[in-house]
């Protein structure tokens, strides 16, 4: 068999692997700044949520925690009379969510620690509400600052959803294997997954690239 | 019965009790793979940090690609690649060795931007003095870039050993019976997933908390003026 004709399955598992990548980097930003503000509030329950989910998806394995979410979780679903039975698609969207969302978290919590103390003050003297703070002084500061960090953490994403592979869902990675179980040409197959990975992780960091300047405006007053 | 352990599915208490040293069977192969998979990273970025600082563009430029080609690839597709690609050139390794060589090349990419970091971060001034001080090139890298780069390099190669552990369960896929392989296995034979992948949490949890301990105390405890190499 010819290797162009590959390209048509796998280009199908692309597409599945992009989506996997767009949706679960999205979903885990939002689960980042969510939890990597709650491990700086003051309100000890919020406070004490946010350490342990960074704490506990950062410490345990991407694997482990897919498998959980995927095999485990309808089992506990039905002993407390809940249907946790999710699809793949969902499973996997979850889990790299979760888990880029932890490693995140900490760089959200980094950054706006790194925003100086004088910025609060001058906002506290200027009778800022806390909530404007927030919004006005801390996230136009911070979010730029996090934004190197970021494309790295959506790269690492693009790489794990490799693994959701292992839960039969059909993205790049499965179509590799079901087309090498087909014709045995390992060299050949694997050869062009992994440039395809490679392509991928270089448009992903070019459009990670675009999105740095473009909130890096916002590091500039003026607004 | 798996290892040689039976299983006791009475209570799920026993359950937990009677896979536990069967799980403890996939951690030592988890922590083998680690420690085997950190050694090949640590002297392939070696390899890669040299070719990466040759003094010619033709060695460097190929070097940084192949190392930036590593890095943005999934660990699982390149051991599938040696995997099934090795033996068709005569080359025919157990499933441990191509997963822990597998784990060695993707962590690679990593210790060699480590080392180089590690040393571009001794201070220029250092270079100059040694240089005005008439030292050769091979006692100024090894008495005074050296010690001052390994208190900076070991607590970052650290956290990369916590990272590959936490790798190692891709390995199950070409067959190494590590940790969650043995878990997911116990799991398809009793339908019941939920106590062995919570236990293999659980002892991840327990593993990476005192790994990350340990590279904590290390980054504290080493001297951050220089490590004396004599």
């Amino acid at each position: 068999m010819e290797w162009t004709s590959y390209l048509a399955p796998l280009s199908q598992g692309a597409w599945v692997t992009v989506q996997l990548t767009v949706y679960s980097t999205i979903l885990g930003g939002l689960c980042a700044f969510v939890f990597g503000l709650g491990k700086l509030s003051h309100n000890p329950l919020l406070k004490g949520f946010s350490v342990a989910y960074i704490e506990i998806f950062r410490g345990t394995s991407l694997l482990v925690q897919l498998f959980w979410i995927y095999f485990a979780l309808p089992i506990m679903g039905q002993a407390i009379g809940l249907d946790l039975r999710f699809p793949p698609v969902v499973a996997g969207v979850v889990a790299l969510a979760l888990n880029i969302g932890a490693y995140g978290a900490e760089v959200v919590r980094g950054a706006v620690q790194a925003v100086p103390k004088e910025q609060y003050e001058a906002a506290t003297a200027l009778n800022f509400t806390s909530r404007k703070r927030l919004w006005r002084i801390t996230l136009p500061q911070a979010i730029p600052e996090m934004m190197p960090t970021f494309g790295n953490l959506a790269v690492q994403n693009l790489k794990d959803t490799a693994l959701v592979s292992l839960i039969s869902l059909g993205d790049l990675a499965f179509r590799a294997e079901q087309i090498r179980n087909f014709t045995q040409d390992s060299v050949t197959v694997y050869t062009l997954v992994l440039f395809m990975y490679f392509g991928m992780a270089l448009v992903l960091t070019a459009c990670m690239k675009l999105l740095e300047r473009y909130v890096g405006r916002w590091r500039a007053a003026g607004r | 019965m798996f290892f040689g352990i039976e299983w006791d599915t009475s209570s799920q208490w026993a359950f937990a009790i009677s896979i536990f040293p069967i799980l403890l069977h996939g951690l030592v192969v988890t922590l083998q793979a680690t420690v085997v998979g950190f050694f090949i990273a640590l002297a392939l970025g070696l390899v890669l940090a040299a070719l990466k600082s040759a003094p010619t563009r033709i060695i460097r430029w190929p070097a940084k690609l192949v190392t930036e080609f590593i890095r943005d690839t999934p660990l699982l597709i390149q051991l599938f690649f040696l995997f099934y690609v090795l033996p068709e050139f005569g080359l025919t390794l157990p499933a441990f060795l191509t997963g822990a060589l597998a784990l060695g090349v993707q962590y690679s990419a990593y210790t060699s931007e480590v080392y180089r970091a590690g040393l571009e971060a001794v201070a220029k001034g250092q270079r100059e003095a040694a240089r005005a001080l008439n030292l050769a090139s091979s006692r100024t890298f090894t008495h005074i870039i050296l010690p001052q780069a390994i208190p900076r390099i070991i607590p970052a190669l650290g956290n990369y050993l916590v990272s590959i552990m936490k790798d190692v369960p891709v390995l199950s896929v070409v067959t190494v019976l590590e940790m969650l392989g043995v878990a997911k296995i116990i799991g398809d034979r009793t339908g019941g997933y939920l106590i062995p992948l919570s236990m293999v949490g659980g002892l991840y949890l327990v593993m990476t908390l005192i790994a990350s301990f340990g590279v904590r105390y290390l980054d504290t405890h080493l001297p951050k003026r220089g490590l004396s190499l004599k």
